[in-house]
């Protein structure tokens, strides 16, 4: 009887198919996570960028109205 | 933007349990092949991110053709993030069965029928995100979207049939191939235990990722939504 051969040593391609796969899901991941944080950043910019120009508009059209009025009494003088 | 409900924090957590899991009885559990040695443990992997891959371009086809029947922008949204979770998912495939192929076919790739069809269909998904960057509108980037998927839906099941349909030396674990294939091996149940929980952990995997990425979609639509309403 022979003895069986022994497998080929190939735990090297084995730790390198693993290492790959952790790698890429962590990269994944990670840009997940960043793309996450940056757009929350966006929103919470352009939320107060609204909140701005709404006082803005508000500002102005108040203005305008003061000066509607005003326009109104000198006229009437 | 709400925060994070209840059940997906316990799929976030599953998925952790499923993948650890799945890595010790691939990598402990599972006994070594006698023929190829350790490198047959990366085909749990393989085919777990195989199998999230294609079905996850299948169900982007689905959500396709639900987008342009009910016009809903929450359809688009998750017909990103499948696509986007099955191309990583496809990619890894790629690169796994490369390292596998090094040692047992002695290259790391051939132009054979299935590694042909994963590359086509790997490259399809790349395109679809290259093409929609370039449309601005939403609704018309949504409907393209949506028709692109449903086109490139069919590569999905061509690229599982390549091996059974055409003669090539990519081995068919499941069911029966070409003679010629190889790195044909039979599982014991050891085996069969590591490589259908690695298909149910790969699926809980996707099911969580999915459901995270369609949070950062409808996010990134809100965004989108308060930079037009700036603008107008």
């Amino acid at each position: 009887m022979f003895p069986l051969d022994a497998p080929p040593d190939t735990s090297a391609y084995m730790i390198a198919g693993y290492t790959v796969f952790f790698i890429v899901a962590a990269i994944y991941i990670v840009s997940l996570l960043v793309r996450w944080r940056n757009l929350h950043q966006d929103m919470t910019t352009l939320e107060a960028i609204e909140k701005e120009n709404k006082v803005k508009k508000e500002k102005t059209i108040k203005s305008a109205k003061r000066k509607a009025t005003k326009k109104k009494i000198d006229e009437k003088k | 933007m709400q925060p994070k409900p209840l059940t997906l924090k316990i799929l976030d957590i599953a998925s952790v349990l499923a993948l650890a899991i799945a890595t010790y009885l691939a990598l402990i559990y599972a006994p070594e092949e006698a023929v190829m040695g350790q490198v047959q443990r990366v085909f749990y992997f393989h085919i777990g991110t195989a199998w999230t891959g294609l079905l996850g371009f299948l169900f982007a086809a689905g959500l396709g053709i639900t987008y342009l029947v009910q016009q809903d922008i929450k359809w688009d949204i998750a017909e990103v993030a499948a696509v986007e979770i099955s191309a990583v998912f496809f990619f890894i495939t790629i690169i796994l069965g490369s390292i596998w192929a090094r040692p047992i076919w002695n290259t790391w790739w051939t132009w054979d029928p299935r590694l042909t069809t994963a590359a086509i269909t790997e490259l399809i998904y790349v395109a679809y995100f290259m093409l929609r960057e370039g449309i601005e509108d939403p609704e018309r980037r949504a409907r393209f979207g949506a028709v692109y998927t449903l086109v490139g839906g069919l590569s999905a099941p061509i690229t599982f049939l390549s091996i059974r349909l055409f003669r090539t030396i990519h081995p068919v674990v499941i069911g029966s191939g070409d003679p010629n294939a190889q790195g044909n091996f039979a599982m014991t149940p050891h085996m069969e235990v590591a490589f259908f929980f690695g298909l149910f952990a790969f699926t809980i995997i996707f099911i969580d990722l999915f459901w995270n990425r369609i949070r950062l979609g409808q996010l990134a639509a809100k965004v989108e939504q308060l930079q037009l309403n700036l603008m107008r």
